[in-house]
């Protein structure tokens, strides 16, 4: 008895530990980055398209930046989740149990694999490819697609599986009894109960995508321009920050940081959108 | 109209049937009863072939249906589970609409559309008697009904894609005592039109209902006939000992 205490105690101190960690974190970029957002004027910073920071006096827009990372995620979903989604039905709807068994958890190692390495890679053969078939300097928009593409395939796999297994049986062997076909059912029965975590997974994908850096950096030139063709080079909000962090001070600092908030927000606007309709999706 | 003639089946190296032979009368309810684990599900499931899915599963010899081997070689499959529909022991519609869970049979198999198709919709539900009761809530989510009113709108999405025979697994054993004598008294309506074999635990129910009943004991069938002499005069003694209670 008195061990249990003990034992939750520690528990709770454990918990409340990461719970303070966060709630640290958190306080400590809002009091960085939102003072300068308003001392700025919150419109010029977000709808700014020229990113000055060393000039006299500095420019903070980030515009180009939300631009970038938009489109960068927008093209990472156009090529990560129908590819995803397509595996997670192989996997849980059609392949048989053996493959399954082994396909699921190697690609889940493909979520282990460091972002460098993921970015090293797309130096060594995407870039080139798309520079001598394509066109364009290499470093691009489609270059980080394609790589965050590949990157949020663990993620939006093994949750869209996990919704489409907990589908029960008695749905599919209703369909199949009446003749069905297995694609008929997946596509009739199947997704449209597995609907709430399907988008959850799409979501978190989503945020992966727009949350990545080091990977990014390395495969899309990071110049600040609005993208006008997927072979134009960008920047994105993170590659911002990590680009620029180790030599701003100042007003500069803040405004890294206050990109950081943007990106905050963003992250948390797209969990709680995943974890609403996840919820919804189960209920109904 | 239904023959399975020395069916076996196995599930992996277990063996769940042991060599059947039965007969199903076309319109007469032929019930299956027998002690738990015997094979009753496994026999019924090998008339529209569901256990194809059970992975493992392997079978040896025959179910002729209008003259035909199921699992022979050159037979259709296509049409075999609309034309032998199945109703399940736990009501399982679809999370859809009363309306989408009734087209569904029709729309897969490209039966019927517009407003052929709520003509469709509508008789199957007549055909179970839910018209009156969800006629103006063809909207609603299917999961929202009653437990009775579900295992009514499963047998619906059957009629809809009017097949020849009704497979039923213990259609009553997730319902209370009125909803079963409701389904019942179902039965006896549908059997003028359908061929229905249906599993069951309870012996009253074969009794009231069938007209040929089955007793299955460790994957034979033990006995087979009509439900009269099965349950008065039972040619095998161990179809008497479960009969009347002393089995197990
Ligand atoms: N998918 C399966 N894989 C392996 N064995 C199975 C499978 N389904 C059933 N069995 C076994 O086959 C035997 C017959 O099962 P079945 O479900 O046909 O029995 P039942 O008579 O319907 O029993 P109940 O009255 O409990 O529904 C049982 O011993 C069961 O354990
Ligand atoms: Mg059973």
């Amino acid at each position: 008895m008195k061990q249990d205490n003990a034992i939750r105690l520690s528990l709770l101190g454990l918990a409340m530990s990461a719970v303070t960690a966060l709630a640290v974190i958190t306080t400590f970029i809002l009091k960085e980055g939102v003072p300068v957002i308003f001392r700025y004027g919150l419109g010029a910073f977000l709808f700014g398209t020229e990113w000055k920071p060393t000039a006299e006096p500095p420019i903070f827009g980030v515009f180009a930046m939300i631009a970038g990372s938009f489109a960068v995620t927008a093209g990472a979903l156009a090529i990560g989740v129908p590819v995803g989604l397509g595996s997670a039905i192989f996997l849980s709807e059609f392949a048989p149990k053996k493959v399954a068994i082994v396909l699921k958890p190697a690609l889940e190692l493909l979520a282990g694999i460091p972002s460098v390495v993921f970015g090293f890679m797309g130096m060594l053969v995407l870039l080139p490819f798309i520079r001598v078939h394509l066109g364009g300097p290499g470093a691009s928009v489609l270059g980080g697609s394609a790589i965050l593409g590949i990157m949020i395939l663990p993620t939006v796999i093994s949750i869209s599986v996990d919704a489409l297994r907990s589908v029960p049986r008695s749905y599919r062997e209703g369909s199949f009894a009446l003749g069905a076909t297995g694609w008929q059912t997946t596509w009739r029965v199947t997704l449209p109960a597995a609907r709430g975590g399907l988008v959850a997974a799409v979501i978190l994908g989503m945020g992966r995508a727009v949350g990545e850096t080091m990977a990014v950096i390395m495969v899309t030139g990071n110049t600040v321009q609005i993208p006008h063709s997927p072979l134009s080079p960008v920047r994105t909000l993170t590659s911002n920050i990590a680009l620029e962090m180790s030599y701003a001070s100042g007003e500069h600092r803040e405004a890294l940081f206050a990109t950081g908030v943007i990106l905050f927000v963003i992250i948390m606007a797209l969990n709680t959108v995943a974890n609403t309709v996840a919820r919804l999706g189960k209920r109904a | 109209m239904l023959e399975a003639r020395n069916l076996k089946l196995w599930y992996g190296d277990f063996r769940a049937l042991n060599g059947v032979s039965m007969s199903i009368t076309p319109r007469a309810i032929t019930a299956i009863i027998g002690p738990s684990g015997c094979g009753k599900s496994t026999l019924l499931r090998c008339f529209n072939r569901m256990n194809d899915l059970v992975e493992g599963s392997r079978v040896e010899g025959e179910i002729l249906f209008e003259g035909q081997n199921i699992y022979g070689r050159r037979f259709d499959m296509t049409g075999l589970r609309k034309r032998v529909g199945m109703v399940f022991q736990r009501p399982n519609p679809f999370p859809l609409t009363v309306f989408d869970n009734v087209a569904y049979g029709p729309r897969i198999h490209g039966l019927a559309s517009g407003d052929e198709l709520r003509e469709t919709v509508k008789k199957a539900l007549q055909a179970t008697l839910l018209w009156d009761e969800l006629g103006d809530k063809l909207d609603a989510p299917a999961l929202s009904l009653s437990a009775e009113q579900q295992q009514r709108l499963c047998i619906s999405r059957l009629v809809a894609v009017a097949p020849d025979v009704l497979l039923m697994d213990e259609p009553c054993s997730a319902l209370d005592p009125m909803a079963t004598q409701n389904i019942e008294e179902l039965m006896l309506e549908l059997k003028k039109r359908y061929t229905i074999v249906i599993v069951t635990h309870n012996m009253q129910q074969a009794a009231r209902v069938s007209d040929f009943t089955g007793f299955m004991l460790l994957g034979d069938l033990v006995e087979f006939g009509e439900t009269q002499q099965v349950f008065t005069a039972p040619r095998d003694r161990r179809t008497e000992e479960y009969i009347t209670g002393r089995y197990g």
